[in-house]
């Protein structure tokens, strides 16, 4: 099958290009030891079908970050048969910038000059046929959004496949670089440098000072790189500002022959709309106000309306097999383990779906509409003064939903640093699967103060992840904080069909976690309670109620030393669903409800009540998220740091409000 | 034709970038966003919190510590 891939700057709409060629033909993943996704679907056209990659997206393609590798890799190694490249038309200087590199690696290229909708309204005319022969590659009008010029611009892919020879647009980067990079490629090409990359545009990459690069040339080679640079370095200055500042004079030189603007910018509406959402006082509480409708219609739709419809039905399903199990003289314990293990527990995950479909929906529609890069705008300024970068704190409101995808969001942090940070921190956020928990245990005790006492569980969440932020960027990670540099795209109403992919990749990968993950450990959760055979399931005597047992003395201090809470927490490492269930089987046979209630204010004080409730908001968090951070930091030294120093944080806070709080006289 | 750094400003005015005083790595990557040279620059936000600019139509918002690095011309 024929590899077409995309390639373009951030906000150029290829990810609309990917969706308007690929459909519902698409498949997330991770691009190999690298923490970046990777989009790959397939296209049907005239019975043939054709893979499509769509490749990060990227102002260049050096080795500034892990995405600019990534993209340059796959187009240099696995040498896909057309490379397309997303060009906004209204921003057609910088965007061509990525187009001079692609120019430079020998790949057969196609500009897809998109937006042109967006172009033709701010007065921008582009002459198209100029604009190509000029490029020395074709170039077709698009518009991703209406699937304008689509057609076209997979014809001219195919016809350029069977092309023979690759295009030839060389940039003239004046007599003192072209004579160094000539004599660098020759050395190369003489000695036995072994890399799947072109020698010439190695050479220029050396020039450049590209640590990749560098990194991977041998050191007589990069000796001589060195000699060159500084030479040129001494004539004029830095060769790496040098060709970036010829690659602009090339595209100028272009855009000066074919394009057309207007002298006097206009005032667009996204300029009006900007002046009151990142305003100077308005622009904060307008953004909690957003957050706050966001989570109000999150609960609404999704809890009340959906969540409510799903478990009826689940009770429905999980009767019926019971009875069918029954009726066909299943062996007991093979009926109890299908419903109350597997249909019982990983039933409890599935409940979340309609929660986490619909917070991803609204997200969803508030990242493609332009305006999570004005949050992070807003929020840079507070968080830029407690040492973080204002980018964290997206990470953090996503993870309020589930700390899977909160993590995930750290991907656009560019500095290494800023990202660990946000990534460490993220798990003190309570996610929605805590959410039950809390709500048990303030209707056992503080029925008066609902809304207060959850607030501010919440709150404590976002403190105590703020100062581990700050505790973390003055000692584990050195180096300073990366810049706040960010473009601000124009507001676009969202695609109905983007936003409703973008939230089926979220909930396929959280259905995918509940189908493997999670029904693995409830299985081996509910063995534990059944063993040793003949045991009362939960009970002190099982399995599991053994392991509560040998837990139980560390939470002593902290007001809850008891096996059951012990089973509950131990539980929730698993997944935090699992806690109130558990609770529930241990405390009162029963999952939920009153008699758990009943059944916890026996149990509990109101003071070891709110520590154990600060525990499961602070310890340990669930597997999902353990194994999200290991995938993410590719390390599986810091996701046991994180399981482990989460649960120090939460033990020594909650140890604390038992024991200062029973100085008070409190219980 | 004074150069000063990008925070000097204030907003509606215009200037041209002429350099950036900054480390290589974050010079380049200021260039590769369209702060090249020439490029003009309007100031269309600069209270509190980050400078937003436009750049021929296209807004980037940048930190105080790193516009402090962009030197443009009036």
């Amino acid at each position: 099958m024929n590899t077409i891939a995309l390639v373009g700057n951030p906000n150029s709409g290829k990810t609309t290009l990917f969706n308007a060629l690929t459909g519902t033909n698409q498949h997330v993943g991770n691009w190999p030891g690298v923490t970046v996704e990777k989009k790959e679907g397939i296209l049907n056209f005239k019975n043939k079908k054709y893979n499509i990659v769509d490749l990060p997206g990227t102002y260049s393609l050096g080795a500034y970050s892990e995405d600019e590798i990534v993209a340059r890799d796959f187009i240099l190694k696995d040498e896909p048969d057309v490379v397309i490249n997303v060009v906004d038309a209204t921003n057609i200087e910088r965007n061509l910038y990525l187009t001079t590199q692609l120019l430079e690696m020998g790949t057969k290229v196609i500009v897809a000059l998109n937006m042109m909708d967006e172009a033709k309204e701010k007065n921008i005319s582009i002459d198209i046929k100029k604009l190509s022969k000029e490029l020395g590659v074709p170039v077709v009008a698009t518009i991703a959004s209406k699937k304008n010029g689509i057609e076209k611009l997979i014809e001219e892919s195919i016809n350029m496949m069977s092309a023979g020879n690759v295009p030839q647009n060389k940039i003239n980067y004046g007599k003192d670089i072209d004579n160094e990079i000539n004599k660098l490629k020759e050395i190369i090409e003489n000695s036995n440098l072994n890399t799947e990359y072109p020698s010439e545009w190695i050479a220029i990459k050396l020039l450049e000072g590209d640590e990749y690069i560098s990194e991977i040339t041998d050191k007589n080679i990069l000796k001589i790189a060195h000699e060159s640079g500084d030479a040129i370095a001494i004539a004029a200055m830095e060769p790496e500002l040098i060709i970036v500042d010829k690659r602009y004079e090339f595209i100028g030189n272009i855009v000066n022959k074919t394009v057309k603007k207007p002298k006097e910018e206009i005032i667009t509406k996204s300029d009006k709309i900007d002046k009151v959402l990142t305003h100077k006082w308005l622009g904060l509480p307008i953004f909690a106000l957003i957050m706050l409708i966001v989570y109000q219609l999150t609960f609404a739709i999704g809890e009340d309306i959906l969540q409510e419809g799903l478990n009826a039905g689940m009770e429905t399903f999980t009767a019926s097999v019971e009875s069918f199990l029954v009726n066909v003289n299943a062996p007991e314990l093979l009926t109890a383990f299908i419903t109350d293990g597997i249909l019982g527990g990983v039933g409890a995950v599935i409940e979340f779906v309609p929660l986490i479909a619909v917070m991803y929906l609204l997200l969803g529609i508030l990242e493609d509409s332009g305006y999570m890069a004005r949050a992070a705008y807003v929020m840079d300024r507070i968080m830029r003064s407690l040492g973080l970068h204002g980018k964290t704190f997206i990470s953090m409101l996503v993870g309020v939903g589930c700390n899977v995808p909160g993590i995930m969001a750290t991907r656009t942090l560019d500095s290494k640093k800023d990202r660990m940070i946000a990534i460490l921190i993220n798990p003190f956020i309570s996610c929605g699967a805590r959410l039950p928990i809390y709500l048990v245990f303030i209707s056992a005790f503080f029925p008066k103060h609902k809304a207060l006492i959850l607030f501010s569980i919440y709150a404590f969440g976002f403190l105590v992840a703020i100062i581990m932020g700050k505790i973390f960027s003055k000692t584990l990670f050195e180096g300073e904080s990366s810049y706040f540099v960010m473009e601000l795209p124009p507001y676009r109403f969202p695609t109905l069909k983007g936003t409703l992919l973008n939230m089926w990749d979220k909930v396929s990968s959280f259905l995918k976690r509940a189908g493997t993950t999670i029904f693995a450990v409830v299985t081996v959760l509910w063995i534990l309670s059944v063993l040793p055979y003949g045991v009362e399931p939960y009970s002190q005597s099982s399995i599991l109620g053994k392991i509560g047992t040998v837990i139980a003395p560390i939470f002593k201090p902290a007001g809850f030393g008891t096996w059951q809470a012990s089973v509950g927490l131990f539980a929730g490492i698993v997944a935090k669903e699992a806690v109130v269930a558990t609770l529930g089987m241990v405390y009162a046979g029963v999952e939920e409800g009153a008699q758990l209630v009943t059944a916890i204010q026996g149990a509990f004080t109101p003071l070891s009540a709110l520590s154990f409730m600060i525990m499961t908001l602070l310890y340990t968090p669930c597997a999902a998220v353990i194994g999200t951070i290991r995938r993410e930091t590719n390390s599986t030294k810091w996701a046991v740091f994180t399981a482990l120093y989460t649960f120090a944080v939460g033990w020594i806070i909650s140890v604390a409000i038992f024991q200062i709080g029973g100085l008070f006289g409190l219980s | 034709m004074a150069n000063m750094p990008l925070n000097f400003f204030s907003e509606g005015q215009k200037g041209k970038v002429d350099n950036i005083v900054g480390g290589e790595k974050i010079s380049k990557r200021l260039y590769e966003m369209g702060f090249n040279k020439g490029t003009e620059v309007k100031i269309v936000k600069n209270d509190a919190g980050p400078i937003i600019v436009s750049l021929s139509g296209y807004k980037i918002a940048i930190g105080r510590g790193l516009a402090q690095k962009i030197m443009v011309s009036q």
